[in-house]
């Protein structure tokens, strides 16, 4: 019997007929347009969603938009004076508690993970359980906060405070950035180390001079994503105790008496209490719309920076 | 497994083996590196076992065996390059004129001021020409003026023959340069900050054969002034420029069943492609194996 053959007789012909492009790759062909369908389906969604949030805040947007941003919160829709500046003010003050708790201590600790920590058992055990952090759900967190920041340590942040919120979300992020930071710092080319060290570089010269700048870009990268996830989060500032109702002052953003003072409001919880309230008055159905508006413009301005951050940084790693 | 013991703790100061001296003929100039029994494991693993040979000043000293045998390894080790790996070891003596580099008392920052590296992949910093030079310079304090660091920029570059394609983009970033520039750029940051010996792993593994040709005789011109220690897979190039070449092979060691490294002679270059006494490297420099 004759040795089967992958492609048969050897004649120009035949390989030139062999070769032609057969019919169409059935299951490829499938397997590329499900792909296609399932990146639709996401962008369909959020187009849905962002169409209908636009849709629903067109009024008050459009109405009365510097209104909307100086306002405050009030027991009835139709009030002229009602907006978010108190739940502007929260939030912007919680990301600032991220930015300065939550960076340099993830940053450092990632840090030490990736270039000092042996690579034993005990330190494996650390970045496992650090991960774990990472899952853990933010009502967790939010416990945590009521119980240390709010009830504990209430002498020093003010009881239900902007600072309680603050620190409770900066625990909660700090183990996406340590981990995004890990990342970045890994993805640094032992060649680049080297080089530094055959020089006579000491290890701190080698970090400072090689690792960060390199590694910056994924850094900024990460840690602002992790910063717009901190500051959507609802749930831990339920527990840590945004008000609800009606909140007495009307504080600045620079207003710092209002950081640990009894009593504060945020950008997600405010969300949650007019869609609530929208059983009552359907007219703060509009105006939770609103508030998700200005919180998309706000996520997506931070998200914008690290863009920039993240470009400049990689012009300068050349 | 016999396990070699650690070097009695030497003395850091004088400390010449004369019979180390005499086991290796035709010595002329001082010794560099002296190694005796060396031993590197990495984890339980041993790597390479029972090196021991010397280094001259002024010379090329090559190295060559096939793959696995252990000789980027021992070239790791005369700078302490091999700390960078948790889990490697060092025993035995490696003493850099006369001083036991492995003495914990000894700075390996300082070992590797001394003892420059050229790496097989080029790995410029991902900075300027200009600050690639100046980058050794800059964290060992060697230049307190502008002055001073420009002169030594351009001096480095003029030695590793490449001053006159970048001069006029010292600005410019060292990754746009081409591999064979790019390594002789590695070259020059090695010798800016004023080495007593360069360590080069392959350094012309990643070039064409033009590019090679002109680091080999960059080579040879800087020798005077450094000495030189070279891991080479070409053994035509260990055969051109080297003054002594160091064969080593991969043994299997039969109680492991673990492959490992072993010196298996050391000689003067000619010697050791002409008359080599192990049946072993005349198998190797004559193309039988490997």
């Amino acid at each position: 019997m004759a040795k089967a053959r992958l492609i048969g007789d050897r004649t120009n012909k035949m390989m030139v007929q062999a070769m032609e492009r057969r019919a169409t790759d059935v299951r490829g062909r499938v397997f590329q347009i499900t792909l296609l369908v399932t990146l639709l389906i996401s962008l369909f969604i959020l187009g849905v969603l962002i169409v209908d949030v636009v849709v629903d805040a067109w009024g008050v947007l459009t109405g009365r938009p510097s209104g909307f941003l100086t306002g405050t919160m009030r027991s009835l829709s139709g009030d002229p004076k009602l907006g978010v500046q108190q739940a502007l003010v929260g939030t912007f003050w919680i990301a600032v508690f991220v930015a300065v708790l939550a960076f340099p201590i993830g940053i450092g600790a990632a840090i030490w993970l990736e270039e000092y920590a042996l690579k034993n058992r005990f330190t494996r055990f650390i970045e496992l359980n650090i991960r774990n952090l990472a899952g853990v759900p933010s009502i967790v967190y939010g416990l945590l906060g009521l119980f240390l920041f709010v009830k504990s340590l209430g002498g020093l942040t003010g009881g239900k405070s902007i600072a309680s919120a603050g620190i409770t979300l900066a625990i909660l992020v700090l183990p996406i950035v340590i981990i995004t930071t890990q990342e970045a710092i890994r993805a640094v080319p032992q060649g680049l180390k080297e080089g530094a060290y055959g020089v006579g570089a000491t290890k701190w010269t080698m970090i400072r001079s090689q690792v960060l700048p390199y590694a910056a870009p994924g850094i900024f990268t990460g840690t602002l994503l992790s910063m717009s996830r901190g500051i959507g989060e609802a749930a831990p500032l339920l527990l840590v105790g945004a008000v609800s109702g009606r909140l007495g002052s009307n504080p600045g953003f620079f207003d710092f008496s209002a950081i640990n003072a009894e009593a504060f409001m945020a950008m997600p919880v405010i969300i949650v209490e007019w869609v609530q309230n929208s059983g009552r008055d359907p007219g703060f159905a509009e105006a939770a719309a609103a508030a998700i508006v200005v919180l998309l413009v706000f996520v997506i301005l931070m998200n914008a920076a690290a863009i920039f951050l993240r470009n400049h940084f990689e012009k300068k790693r050349g | 497994m016999e396990q070699a013991e650690p070097e009695a703790s030497p003395r850091l100061g004088l400390d010449i083996d004369r019979k180390m001296q005499a086991a290796v003929p035709n010595s002329t100039g001082d010794t560099v590196f002296e190694v005796e029994d060396l031993n590197v494991y990495y984890g339980d693993f041993r790597a390479v076992q029972e090196a021991t040979f010397t280094v001259y000043e002024h010379e090329i000293t090559a190295m060559i065996g096939p793959s696995g045998c252990g000789k980027t390894t021992v070239l790791r080790c005369f700078n302490r390059m091999n700390d960078l790996i948790p889990i490697a070891r060092v025993e035995g003596r490696l003493d850099f004129r006369e001083v036991p580099i492995y003495d914990p008392r000894v700075d390996p920052v300082e070992v590797r001021r001394r003892i420059g590296m050229v790496f097989q992949k080029p790995n410029p910093f991902p900075k300027s020409i200009y600050d690639n030079i100046a980058f050794g310079p800059r964290v060992c304090g060697m230049a307190k003026k502008k002055s001073e660091l420009d002169g030594i920029v351009e001096q480095s570059l003029n030695r590793a023959a490449l001053w006159d394609e970048v001069k006029d983009r010292l600005k410019d970033s060292a990754l746009g340069l081409s591999g064979g520039q790019q390594q002789r750029l590695c070259i020059a940051r090695a010798i800016a900050v004023d080495p007593d010996v360069l360590l080069m792993d392959e350094p012309c593994s990643a070039l064409d054969p033009i590019a090679t040709a002109r680091i080999e005789d960059l080579m040879q011109e800087i020798k005077n002034d450094y000495t030189i220690v070279i891991v080479t897979h070409n053994m035509q190039q260990a055969a051109r420029i080297s003054n002594r070449t160091a064969f080593f092979t991969a043994q299997l060691d039969s109680t492991t069943d673990q492959r490992c490294g072993l010196l298996v002679e050391y000689d003067r270059t000619e010697t050791i492609f002409s008359n080599p006494s192990d049946e072993r490297t005349e198998n190797y420099v004559t193309g039988r194996f490997g």
